[in-house]
C-alpha cells in the first residue's frame, strides 16, 4: 500500500493536468469521466488505506526531501492514521459524488473542462492538507485549497462582483494564514520539528511554559478562523456562494471549511494542555454559531441561507472542540458533510430547474414539480435540525451533551439556542421553497423540471448517508448497537472525551432539545405555508429586520475600518513618495546637474563615441591582465 | 571556467558593437545560451562545501596587491546560474520589439552580462568594484536611449543615485585595504581578516550599505526605482529587476557583512527596520497603482525588502531564504515584466483601467500569467513560497515582532497582485481586449519556460538550497555576530 499512497493525492493532480492542458479539445464526456474517474480510484485506494490502518495502524510514507535547513527538515511525506484516513474518505467519497453531479449541473457551461480541472486541483490540495505528515505539508494544502476556492468562486470571471468575492475569500484566508504561519514558526522553535509525530511524541517529556502553548494554539486557531469562517473572519463565506453550486457543496460546506476543525483535532495534544485556548475556541464558536444563525433567519437567497447555516454549524463544531470533545466535532464534520452537501446539491437542483433563480420568494410549491429534490431536501433539513435518529440528531446531541458535561448549563443553553435557530431558518427555507403556491414567472413555471439522473442519483446517495450517518457513533445509553464506533476508531489519535453525566440527564437533555425542535418544525409549517407570512421584499423591511437582513452591516464596517484606510493610505503614500522622499534626492541631483552643465561643453553628444571609448577602456583593462 | 563566463559576453559585445553584423539578435541569443551552457557545466564536480571552485588568479597590479581573482562557491554559483539563466530569456523577450540600432542594444546587453558575471565571481575587492561600476554603464545607456517618456531626467537620477552610492563603497573598500597588514592586498580573504575598530567598522559598513541599499533598493533609497523601472525598455527593466538588484544583496553577503562584521550589532537593527518598513510601505503603495508596470516596480521593492531583511538577520533560514528567493524573484519578475510588455504591445497601454476580459480572447496567456502571478504571491508549490517562508522565518528568529510585520507581505502581496490580475484579465472585455491576440510561439516559449520553472522549483526547492547550503554554513560560521 505504501507505494500507492502518493497516488491518492496525485491522481487528482494528473486529472487536473490532463483536463487543464487538453480539456478544451476533449469531449465533455471524456472530461467528466477523467475528472470523476481519478477521484473514484482515489476513493477506492482510500478505502484500501482504511483497511490497512484498521488492521495495522498508521502508515507513514516519505516521497522526497522538500528542503533541509539545518535541523529544519521538511519532507514531502504523508501520515495516514485514523484521523487522516477518515478525512480522506470524506473528501474523496463526497468529492466523487459531487464530481458526478457536476457532469449534469455544468453541462451547458463553456468552461466545463476548466471546472473539472479546478475541482481536481482542489481535491489534490485538500488531500495534501489532511495527509501531510508535517505542518508545512498541511500548509501547502491549506493555501492550495484557498487558491482553488479563489479560482472557483471567480469561475464566471466576466462578472466583476464574483471576482471581488473571490479576492475577498483569498485575502481573508491569507489573514488567517499569517496566524497559522507564525504558529508554525513558534512550534518549530519550541519543538525543533514540524513533524506531527515528532511534536506529539516530544510533548509529554517537555516542560512547556503554559503561556507558550496557549500562544501556539491561538495562532493556529487564527488560521482555523480564516479557513473555517469563524468570527471575525467569516464574511468571505457567504460571498463565496458566487461560485457554481457544486463548489459551494464541496468546498464551502463539506470539506475545505472543515479544515480548521481538522487542524484543531489534529493538534489536540497541544490544545488539551491549554484550557485558556480551549475557552477561546469554544467562545468564538458559540458567538459565531448564534450570530450566523440570526443572520440566516432573514436571508432570502437559498444559497445564502445555507452559507450562514454552514458558518453556524462550524461554530457548533468549534464549541465541541473547545469542550475537548474532538471526536464529537469530527463526528459532526462527517454528518455535516453528508447533509450539507446534500442540501447544497439539492439547492443546485432547484436553481437548475428554476433557470438560475435563487430567491426563495420567487419559488414555492416546488414539491410537485421536483419530487426527488423535494424529498432529499426534506431529509437534509430534518437531518440538520436534529430530527430523531437522523445523522444530525446524533452528532449535534453528542456535542450538546458534552457541552453540558464540561461547560455547564449556560454553555449548553447558548449552544442549544444556536441549534434551535438552525431549526427555524431551515424549516422556513423548506416550507417557503417547496410548499404553498408557485410564485415565479410564467416562463419559469414552464421551464420547471426535475433534474436528470446524473444529478439525482448522487442526491439520493447523500440522502441515505444523511439518514444513516448517525449510526457511526450512537450514544451508549441508547443501546442501538456499535456504540461510539467512530470515537473509538479515532482513539489512537484522539483520546476519548470524558462523559460523566448520568444516563437520566443525557436522556432529559436530549428529550428537551429534540421536542423543541419538533415543535418548531411543526409550528412553522403553519406559518410559512400561508401566503401572508411569506418573506417580504427588501424595501419593505424595517427596523431590526432590516439590520439582520443586511447582515448587521458587518461588510460595511470592515470596509470602513480596513479597506478604505489602506486605499487612502496607498494614495497618500504614493503622493508622499513622489513628493517628499524623492524631492530631497532630486534636489541634490539638480545641483549636480548644474555642475554637469559646465562640463557638457567638453562633450559632443555622440553616443557612439562614448560607447567605443567605454568598450575600449574595458578591453584595455582586461588586456592589462596579460601584459 | 570563471574567466570564460566573462569573456564570451564581453568579446561578443565588442564584436557586435564594432562590426554591427546582420542577425545580431541571434548572435546575442547564441552567446547567452553558450554562457548558460558554461555555467551549467560549472556545476559538474562542483564542491559545495563552501570552498571556491574554478579559481582564477592573475596578477594585475601585483605591486599594489591587486589580483584578477575569480572563484565560485555555492553562493556565487547560484548568482551565476541566475544571471545566465535569465539572460537568454531577456534577449528572447526583446525580439518582439522593433528598434533602431539593434546591434548597439544587444551589444550593451551582452556587456552588462559580462559585468554581472564579473561581480558575482570577483574575489578581489577592486575587481569587484570595477565590475560593479562597469555594470552600471550599459544599463544607463539602455535606459537612456530606448526608454520611454522623460527618460533622460529619470536615468540621470538613477545614474547619480547609484554612482554616489558606489563611491561610498569605494571609500570603505580602500579603508579596509589600507588596514591589511604588511603588503596591502585587495584579496577577499585578506580584507576579511582585517580586524577593524568598532568605530571604523561602523563607517565602513555604512559605506557599503549605502551602495547596496541604493542598488536593491531599500527604503528610503528607493525613489529612483519606480521611475526607472517604468521608463526603461522592457529588456532594461528585466536586467535591473531580475539581476542587477541582486548585486546589492550579494554584496551584503559577500562583502559588507564579512568585511565589517564588527558593526553588525550596531547597524543591523537599523537596517532591518528600514527593510521591513519598505516591505509594508511599498506594498501599500502598490495597492492602488493604476499603471501595471509601476505596480510591479513597487512590488519588487517590497520583495527585495524582505530579501534584505532575511540576509541581515544573518541566520541560516534568512540567508538561505534570500538566496533561493533571489533566483525565484528574478524568474518571476522577468515573467511579470514580459507580461506587461506583451500587453503594452497589443493594447498600447499599461493602464489597468483600460484592460479587462483578456481571459476570453487569450486563454493561454491568461493561464501562463496566472502561474507567474501565483509564483509572485508565493502560493505553496510555486517557486515563490520556499524563499518567502524561510525569509519570514529568518526575520522572525531575529525578532518576532519584525517577523510579524514582515509577514504582512503575504496579505498585501495577495491584495495588489490579485487586484492587478483581476483588472487585467477578468471582467468584461472592451473593444480592444476583445481582439487581444493570444501568445505567439516566441512568447509561448518565454512564458512557458518561466511557468515551468515556477512549478519545478516550487516542488523541488531542495535543488537550489542544496547548492548553497555548504557555503552558507561556512560563511555563517566564519562571520559570527
Amino acid at each position: 500500500m505504501d507505494a500507492f499512497l502518493p497516488l491518492i493525492p496525485f491522481l487528482p493532480l494528473i486529472g487536473f493536468a490532463i483536463n487543464g492542458l487538453f480539456g478544451a479539445r476533449l469531449s465533455k464526456t471524456a472530461v467528466g469521466i477523467i475528472g470523476s474517474g481519478v477521484l473514484l480510484v482515489s476513493f477506492l485506494l482510500s478505502v484500501a488505506c482504511f483497511n490497512q490502518v484498521a488492521a495495522s495502524g498508521a502508515i507513514q510514507h516519505t516521497m522526497y526531501n522538500f528542503f533541509t535547513i539545518d535541523s529544519m527538515r521538511v519532507d514531502f511525506g504523508f501520515l495516514v492514521d485514523q484521523l487522516s484516513v477518515w478525512m480522506m474518505l470524506i473528501v474523496t467519497g463526497v468529492g466523487f459524488l459531487i464530481h458526478v453531479y457536476s457532469i449534469g449541473y455544468m453541462h451547458d457551461d463553456e468552461g466545463f473542462w476548466k471546472f473539472f480541472a479546478y475541482l481536481n486541483l482542489f481535491i489534490f490540495s485538500m488531500l495534501l492538507l489532511v495527509m501531510g505528515d508535517n505542518l508545512l505539508m498541511l500548509f501547502f494544502g491549506w493555501e492550495g485549497v484557498g487558491l482553488c476556492s479563489y479560482l472557483l468562486i471567480g469561475f464566471w470571471y466576466t462578472n466583476k462582483e464574483y471576482g471581488k468575492a473571490a479576492r475577498k475569500a483569498f485575502i481573508m484566508n491569507r489573514i488567517g494564514d499569517l496566524g497559522l504561519l507564525l504558529g508554525i514558526f513558534l512550534i518549530f522553535k519550541t519543538f525543533g520539528s514540524l513533524n506531527f509525530t515528532d511534536i506529539f511524541s516530544r510533548l509529554p517529556e517537555m516542560r512547556l511554559d503554559p503561556a507558550a502553548v496557549t500562544l501556539i494554539c491561538l495562532l493556529l486557531f487564527v488560521g482555523a478562523m480564516g479557513k473555517s469562517a469563524q468570527l471575525p473572519l467569516y464574511t468571505w463565506l457567504p460571498d463565496a456562494m458566487a461560485g457554481p453550486t457544486p463548489v459551494s457543496a464541496l468546498i464551502h460546506a463539506a470539506t475545505m471549511v472543515t479544515a480548521g476543525v481538522y487542524l484543531v483535532a489534529r493538534c489536540n495534544p497541544l490544545y488539551s494542555l491549554s484550557p485558556d485556548a480551549l475557552h477561546v475556541v469554544a467562545f468564538v464558536g458559540m458567538v459565531t454559531s448564534i450570530f450566523a444563525a440570526i443572520i440566516g433567519l432573514r436571508q432570502n437567497d437559498i444559497k445564502k441561507v445555507l452559507a450562514y447555516s454552514t458558518v453556524s454549524q462550524l461554530g457548533l463544531m468549534f464549541i465541541g472542540l473547545g469542550m475537548g470533545a474532538y471526536a464529537s466535532a469530527m463526528f459532526h464534520v462527517t454528518t455535516h458533510a453528508f447533509f450539507k452537501a446534500l442540501l447544497f446539491l439539492a439547492a443546485g437542483s432547484i436553481i437548475h430547474g428554476m433557470g438560475g433563480e435563487q430567491d426563495i420568494r420567487n419559488m414555492g410549491g416546488l414539491r410537485k414539480a421536483m419530487p426527488v429534490t423535494f424529498w432529499v431536501f426534506l431529509i437534509g433539513t430534518f437531518a440538520i435540525s436534529g430530527f430523531p435518529l437522523l445523522s444530525g440528531f446524533f452528532s449535534k446531541d453528542e456535542i450538546l451533551a458534552l457541552t453540558y458535561a464540561h461547560g455547564g448549563v449556560w454553555w449548553w443553553g447558548f449552544a442549544g439556542f444556536g441549534a434551535l435557530l438552525t431549526v427555524i431558518y431551515m424549516s422556513r427555507l423548506l416550507y417557503v421553497t417547496f410548499f404553498g403556491e408557485f410564485r415565479g414567472t410564467e416562463e419559469q413555471k414552464h421551464h420547471l423540471h426535475e433534474s436528470p439522473a446524473v444529478m439525482t442519483v448522487p442526491l439520493v446517495i447523500l440522502a441515505i448517508l444523511s439518514v444513516l450517518g448517525g449510526l457511526l457513533n450512537t450514544p451508549h445509553f441508547m443501546h442501538l448497537g456499535t456504540p461510539q464506533w467512530l470515537a473509538s476508531w479515532f482513539g489512537p489519535v484522539i483520546p476519548a472525551a470524558d462523559m460523566h453525566l448520568p444516563e437520566s440527564t443525557e436522556w432529559s437533555l436530549m428529550t428537551f432539545t429534540t421536542s423543541l425542535a419538533l415543535v418548531i418544525i411543526a409550528g412553522l409549517y403553519f406559518v410559512y405555508t400561508r401566503r401572508g407570512n411569506l418573506p417580504v421584499a427588501d424595501e419593505a423591511q424595517t427596523g431590526l429586520t432590516r439590520v439582520v437582513a443586511n447582515k448587521f452591516y458587518v461588510d460595511e464596517i470592515y470596509d470602513f475600518l480596513f479597506v478604505k484606510p489602506v486605499e487612502i493610505g496607498s494614495r497618500l503614500l504614493h503622493y508622499a513618495d513622489t513628493l517628499f522622499v524623492d524631492g530631497i534626492v532630486t534636489g541634490v541631483a539638480k545641483g549636480v546637474e548644474r555642475l554637469g552643465a559646465q562640463f557638457r561643453k567638453l562633450q559632443n553628444g555622440n553616443i557612439e563615441y562614448y560607447l567605443i571609448g567605454m568598450v575600449a577602456g574595458a578591453v584595455l583593462l582586461l588586456l592589462s591582465l596579460f601584459v | 571556467m570563471s574567466l570564460i563566463l566573462i569573456i564570451i559576453p564581453l568579446v561578443v559585445s565588442v564584436f557586435v558593437l564594432l562590426a554591427r553584423p546582420n542577425g545580431v539578435r541571434s548572435i546575442a541569443l547564441a552567446a547567452t545560451l553558450a554562457n548558460l551552457a558554461v555555467s551549467a557545466f560549472a556545476c559538474v564536480g562542483f564542491s559545495g562545501d563552501g570552498s571556491f571552485n574554478h579559481l582564477v588568479d592573475l596578477p594585475w597590479v601585483a605591486g599594489a596587491g591587486i589580483h584578477f581573482r575569480l572563484g565560485m562557491d555555492g553562493i556565487s554559483l547560484l548568482m551565476v546560474l541566475l544571471t545566465n539563466l535569465l539572460a537568454p530569456l531577456i534577449v528572447l523577450s526583446s525580439y518582439g520589439r522593433a528598434m533602431e540600432n539593434e546591434s548597439r542594444y544587444y551589444g550593451l546587453v551582452l556587456m552588462m552580462l559580462g559585468a554581472l558575471n564579473g561581480v558575482f565571481l570577483a574575489l578581489d575587492g577592486l575587481v569587484f568594484y570595477v565590475f560593479y561600476e562597469l555594470a552600471l554603464i550599459p544599463i544607463y545607456f539602455i535606459c537612456a536611449i530606448w526608454g520611454g517618456q522623460d527618460r533622460i531626467r529619470i536615468t540621470l537620477k538613477f545614474f547619480i543615485y547609484t554612482f554616489i552610492g558606489s563611491l561610498f563603497m569605494l571609500v570603505s573598500l580602500l579603508y579596509v585595504y589600507l588596514q591589511t597588514p604588511g603588503e596591502h592586498s585587495f584579496a577577499w580573504e585578506a580584507l576579511m581578516r582585517v580586524q577593524l575598530t568598532p568605530e571604523a567598522a561602523n563607517w565602513v559598513m555604512l559605506g557599503f550599505f549605502l551602495a547596496f541599499a541604493v542598488k536593491m533598493p531599500v527604503f528610503p533609497f528607493h525613489t529612483w526605482q519606480p521611475d526607472t523601472y517604468t521608463a526603461s525598455p522592457t529588456g532594461g527593466t528585466m536586467l535591473l529587476a531580475g539581476i542587477m538588484l541582486k548585486m546589492g544583496v550579494y554584496g551584503v553577503i559577500r562583502w559588507m557583512v564579512p568585511l565589517a562584521s564588527e558593526a553588525m550589532h550596531f547597524w543591523t537593527p537599523v537596517f532591518i527596520v528600514l527593510a521591513v518598513t519598505g516591505i509594508v510601505y511599498a506594498s501599500i503603495i502598490a495597492v492602488k497603482q493604476s499603471d501595471l508596470k509601476r505596480l510591479i516596480a513597487y512590488s519588487s521593492i517590497a520583495h527585495v525588502g524582505l530579501i534584505a531583511a532575511g540576509v541581515l538577520a544573518w541566520n541560516k533560514a534568512g540567508v538561505q531564504g534570500s538566496l533561493i528567493q533571489m533566483l525565484n524573484h528574478g524568474i518571476n519578475v522577468i515573467g511579470l515584466f514580459f507580461v506587461v510588455d506583451l500587453i503594452e504591445r497589443r493594447l498600447g497601454t499599461r493602464t489597468l483601467a483600460d484592460m479587462g476580459g483578456i481571459a476570453k480572447a487569450a486563454p493561454v496567456f491568461a493561464a501562463l500569467f496566472m502561474i507567474v502571478m501565483l509564483g509572485s504571491v508565493a502560493v505553496p508549490l510555486t517557486n515563490g513560497f520556499p524563499g518567502e517562508f524561510l525569509l519570514l522565518n529568518g526575520v522572525w528568529n531575529y525578532n518576532v515582532w519584525l517577523g510579524g510585520v514582515a509577514g504582512l507581505t503575504i496579505i498585501f502581496g495577495a491584495v495588489y497582485m490579485l487586484r492587478a490580475y483581476g483588472l487585467a484579465v477578468f471582467g468584461e472585455a472592451n473593444e480592444e481586449t476583445a481582439r487581444f491576440a493570444d501568445v505567439d510561439t516566441r512568447e509561448w516559449i518565454v512564458l512557458g519556460v518561466i511557468a515551468a520553472l515556477v512549478l519545478v522549483l516550487g516542488f523541488f526547492p531542495g535543488i537550489v538550497l542544496n547548492l548553497t547550503d555548504g557555503s552558507v554554513t561556512r560563511i555563517l560560521g566564519t562571520v559570527q555576530l
